[in-house]
């Protein structure tokens, strides 16, 4: 682990603001920055983040973004340039979606989200490993190979090469944490912004469900899915994602209709007074030591801030686990009936009949864990199993929601881990899905109820794995779970940390 | 309620994925062993709840948005056809369908 | 009601309607709706359901949905909710429809229409709204079909009736009339060839008391003609099945125009199980009572609603207004024409005759009628005031139509059409014919009716045809005793 000092920075050292302020003061081009992330991501290569990179329309990009700031019409994030997770559509890279169904796949339009942070001057270094169609705790499912790879491969967590990234935006989180990127997009339906942060070190944060637009995202599951930023402070995921989010009204019918914000308009409020709910059933026996370790201290950090510990209950956080597993697969299972090989992506070779086409495009194209869940999906809505189980689902979804509002009726916001544990071995989970799914109880809740919720590095576990903080927030509360990350940042420098050979 | 051999057939075909033997038995064992985990959610008594399909619905009355009727503009099907597996005059070839 | 039974049975139709609603753009995407693009032009990334895309619904589509409503009496669903209909097919590219399941946004109402003489009401169970697909095309392709998917997304109401047609006449009657009703009030552009209004009908038959039988389904049925024939030879089938002993099997069939026969479709294995649930892309549709009200405001007088005043205030026979109100356009030409000339039975005569007649040798529609309402009037008022006879009327009419000549005295004094209204040079007629017909006076006076006629015909003909008929009579009598 090593920490910088200011006047040694590298440009991949710089946060977000910073490179900004740089760029637009014209000390660096966006030419150059955009170059020394490109060199940055060869080097690391090794660590499988990127699947789709393209020196000439990056530096293409980045010549605009100088172009502009020449001629005095800069964007505020002009020239700073960003990774974005392969789920997001764009028309200048292929988007695959972490599948085979998708290998190759040319959008004709850019996710909402990407021509948002666009218009701000962002320019795409690439595109970033993702679990199969999102689906995923570790990236393991990824099924394309990433750049300077023949076979498909895990991205390698950055502080640990034999241990996962976390999934389902590992990519990003290994982009970020190995400073191959100053910010990644990523997206969460169940934690996937959350976990991977934790078990790579940066932070991330997911916003409230409908304040970023789901246009451009590969549809896994439409109820839960959001958008949102992993970068290496609170700082930078305020003006990521106050440039991400907004209405998207002729485009998406579920995006909430409420003008854009400054989420970074709190970031020096003080915490004293604040009340941070703790809920019990977030610290039972699955939560391994070291990580209680960890969070336990970082509560203390709190407290020190001025901060009170409030007890709460989440009387069905276990619950939360099947009521997602069925949910999410239920609609995944929907959503991932386009892919027949009728109108784009993969088709198989050989086939007798329409029948035979559309069961082989679909065996081939999508991997197991993938397959998985479609039958869970077809299973729960079929006649004579939807009450007992989708139905089922849904009813304890608003009980979920209604233990929240309980609990913030006597608290601001609420802490806890990300995960039971630290990053674990690629391969140990292989043959055992459940284990996974269970591995997801914290982040679940706060997905169901469709709340903000970010994580962000609070220290050091089992062998000198990160460890992340979960904040969750009421309902457009992310300015505050900001707010609160970005002092216990100024308190500490865990996210300051970088690994070694980075 | 443990799933036999047969639903994983009716389910396969109903999702249109074929599923060699021994997948489909791999699929069999994992598909029970997760819905082993779910059963404890069927007991939960719901009588009376409304379900939560829209989240936001938990805080806020939602209503579907409703744009004017006027055509807008979209990509060429050129641009739209670029990744296609089977074209021929601007038609998606796919297998006879048979009605 | 024994004479509707066929072989003994009772037949039990009910009727599902594919409407295509006449918005610019499609129910969820931008794209437009009109017909005859080429392929695959008229298809969004919404449409072809490339990754990411989500739909946004056309408030049109919803606005024709609570026009119907009202035209049909239906109540409207304050809250209604879209689900996905999850099947793999060619033209259906999301792999789901989606549509509306448990809560629709149109419930119950009626049909109304007349059957010969005889008052018919069939009940509607709901209309909901949804997508139509695309379209798969075979001709051209060997071994393969091509999808073409510019039809998909374009709005439908599928209107669902009720169980209660019991002819294959009473339901050609009834999809007539909800044809007129969804063209008059101008949410669909009723074009069958184009497939703007698709019929599907579920046919089953018992024996009268019996409970019902199970029904087969004839889908897309998009012309009158093979409704009728198409339902009667379902009917025919299926008593010869039950009566051979076999049981029908619930089927979906297709009507063969060349063969006169109905066919089951493959069977489609699991067709039954569509996992519907609400769409969670789109919220509930919300429609407030204000909007319905303004809806309501802006109505147009329905067909029956115009019937039933033209009965009532101009005198019309129910079943003359019953035709006049085929057409929003036809009723306008009728109540201009009786309303300028103030003789609203000889336009309705007039219009149901002689129009109607050349409209229907060239297939044409009453919005291409050489002759203006305002002319028609004007010649209807020359009849009435005695100017012209009926006959000569017929002349000038002709001329009218075939555009030569457009003002009615004109042609009428070009043609020398004027009806002799001088009674005194009528008398001397009279006089003159009388006089040369001693013989038919004698067999009229004998009692032969026939020999009045003669007489009447020799003053008519006498007067080069320009005498009023009507006075002939008179006078004749008069003179005759």
């Amino acid at each position: 682990m090593t920490t910088k000092t200011a006047s040694s920075k590298d440009l991949h050292d710089l946060g977000v603001a910073e490179l900004a302020s740089k760029i637009a003061a014209r000390d660096v081009s966006a030419v150059e920055t955009a170059q020394h992330f490109l060199d940055r991501a060869a080097r690391h290569q090794n660590l499988a983040a990127y699947v789709s990179i393209d020196a000439e329309v990056t530096l293409a990009q980045a010549r605009a973004a100088d172009a502009r700031i020449a001629a005095g019409s800069a964007g505020p994030l002009e020239g700073v340039p960003i990774a974005h997770k392969d789920l997001f559509v764009t028309r200048d890279f292929p988007t695959t979606a972490g599948s085979k169904m998708l290998a190759g796949y040319r959008s004709p339009f850019d996710a909402t989200v990407v021509a948002r942070l666009a218009a701000q001057g962002v320019v795409t270094l690439g595109k970033l490993s993702c679990d199969e169609f999102a689906m995923g705790s570790a990236n393991e499912t990824v099924a394309v190979p990433a750049v300077g790879h023949d076979t498909p491969s895990a991205p390698l967590n950055p502080w640990d090469h034999s241990r996962v990234a976390g999934g389902s935006s590992g990519g990003s989180a290994v982009a970020v944490a190995a400073r191959m990127a100053p910010a990644a997009t990523g997206t969460d339906t169940g934690g996937s912004i959350r976990q991977p942060a934790a078990f790579c070190g940066v932070t991330g944060i997911k916003p409230t469900y409908g304040r970023a637009s789901r246009y451009g995202m590969v549809a896994y599951a439409s109820s839960l899915d959001q958008a949102g930023p992993m970068a290496r402070s609170a700082e930078d995921c305020a003006l990521l994602l106050s440039a991400l989010c907004g209405p998207d009204l002729d485009r998406d019918s579920t995006s909430l209709d409420r003008p854009a914000e400054d989420y970074s308009r709190s970031l020096n409020d003080s915490l004293q007074g604040l009340r941070i709910g703790v809920p019990k059933e977030f610290f039972g026996e699955g939560l391994q030591a070291d990580v209680r370790a960890a969070v336990d201290a970082a509560l203390k950090t709190y407290e020190g801030l001025g901060a009170k510990l409030v007890p709460v209950t989440l009387p069905r956080t276990e619950l939360s686990i099947p009521v997602y597993y069925i949910i999410a697969p239920a609609e995944a299972s929907s959503n991932l009936s386009r892919f027949d090989g009728v109108k784009f992506g993969h088709r198989a070779d050989k086939y007798t009949d329409l029948l035979d086409m559309y069961k082989k495009t679909r065996a081939e194209g999508f991997g197991d864990e993938v397959k998985r869940r479609i039958m869970i999906g077809t299973y729960v809505l079929s006649h004579g199993y939807y009450d007992a189980y989708y139905l089922q689902a849904q009813k304890i979804r608003r009980m979920i929601a209604d233990d929240f509002r309980a609990a913030f009726e006597t608290c601001d916001l609420i802490a806890g881990p990300v995960a039971p544990s630290v990053a674990w071995k690629i391969g140990d989970n292989a043959d055992d899905p459940v284990a996974n799914y269970l591995a997801d109880i914290f982040t679940l809740p706060a997905s169901l109820a469709g709340l903000p919720g970010m994580s962000l590095p609070a220290g050091f576990g089992a062998d000198d794995m990160p460890v992340g903080l979960q904040l969750i927030g009421n309902y457009f509360q992310e300015a505050r779970l900001l707010n609160a990350a970005h002092q216990f940042q100024q308190a500490t420098d865990f996210h300051l940390r970088a690994p070694e050979g980075i | 309620m443990a799933l036999t051999p047969q639903d994983i057939g009716r389910i396969a075909n109903l999702a249109r994925l074929e599923l060699k033997q021994d997948e489909s038995d791999r699929m069999l064992g994992h598909l029970n062993a997760f819905f082993a985990v779910v059963e404890q959610m069927r007991a939960v008594d719901t009588t009376g709840l409304e379900p939560l399909a829209h989240p936001v619905a938990a805080f806020e009355d939602v209503a579907l948005r409703l744009r004017p009727d006027v055509p807008g503009e979209y990509p060429s099907r050129e641009d739209s056809q670029r990744s296609a597996p089977a074209v021929e005059n601007g038609l998606y070839l796919v297998p006879k369908v048979i009605e | 009601m024994s004479s509707l039974l066929v072989q003994g049975y009772e037949v039990v139709i009910g009727f599902e309607t594919h409407t295509q609603l006449s918005t610019a753009s499609k129910i969820f995407s931008r794209a437009p709706t009109a017909f005859g693009a080429e392929a695959n032009t008229q298809a969004a990334p919404v449409d072809l359901a490339l990754p990411g895309t989500l739909p946004v619904m056309n408030k049109g589509a919803v606005e024709r949905a609570i026009e119907l409503g009202l035209a049909l009496g239906s109540t409207i669903a304050p809250r209604s909710i879209f689900a996905r209909k999850n099947y793999f097919y060619p033209d259906l590219p999301k792999g789901y429809q989606i549509s509306q399941f448990e809560i629709p946004v149109v419930q119950g109402g009626s049909v109304e229409f007349l059957l010969g003489e005889e008052r018919k009401s069939v009940r509607l169970v709901r209309a909901h709204l949804e997508e139509d697909a695309g379209k798969s095309l075979h001709e051209d392709f060997v071994g393969m079909s091509g999808i073409d998917l510019n039809r998909a997304g374009t709005p439908l109401l599928e209107i669902v009736t009720e169980p209660d047609m019991r002819s294959s006449a009473e339901a050609v009657a009834y999809a007539r009339e909800l044809h007129k009703i969804v063209t008059w009030i101008g949410i669909c552009d009723g074009n069958m060839q184009e497939g703007s209004f698709r019929c599907d009908a579920n046919v089953s038959v018992r024996k009268p008391g019996a409970p019902l039988g199970t029904r087969r389904e004839i889908k897309n049925l998009n012309s009158f003609k093979f409704m009728q024939q198409a339902i009667d030879f379902e009917i025919r089938w299926q008593i010869e099945e039950i009566e051979d002993g076999r049981a029908i099997q619930q089927a979906t069939v297709l009507f063969d125009p060349d063969t006169g026969e109905t066919r089951a479709m493959r069977t489609k294995e699991d067709a039954a199980d569509y996992r519907y649930f609400p769409d969670p892309d789109l919220p509930p549709l919300v429609v407030e009572a204000e909007w319905v009200e303004r809806v309501r405001a802006q109505m147009p007088e329905l067909p029956r609603a115009m019937a039933a005043r033209f009965v009532a205030d101009l005198g019309v026979p129910e079943y003359d207004a019953a035709t006049l109100t085929q057409s929003k356009a036809m009723a306008a030409y009728f109540e201009a024409t009786a309303k300028a000339s103030g003789q609203a039975k000889l336009a309705s005569n007039w219009i149901m005759g002689e129009v109607s007649r050349r409209l229907n040798t060239s297939e044409a529609g009453i919005e291409s009628a050489p002759v203006s309402s305002a002319q028609l009037a004007a010649l209807i008022g020359r009849i009435a005031d005695g100017t012209i006879s009926n006959n000569a009327a017929r002349q000038v009419f002709d001329a009218l139509w075939t555009g030569d000549g457009s003002d009615v005295d004109a042609v009428i004094e070009a043609k020398g059409l004027k009806q002799m209204n001088d009674s005194g040079a009528l008398e001397k007629i009279i006089d003159e014919v009388l006089a040369a017909n001693a013989d038919n006076v004698a067999q009229f006076r004998a009692g032969k009716e026939k020999a009045f006629n003669a007489l009447v015909g020799q003053a008519m003909k006498a007067s080069k045809g320009k005498a009023n008929p009507a006075e002939v009579n008179a006078m004749l009598k008069a003179r005759l005793g």
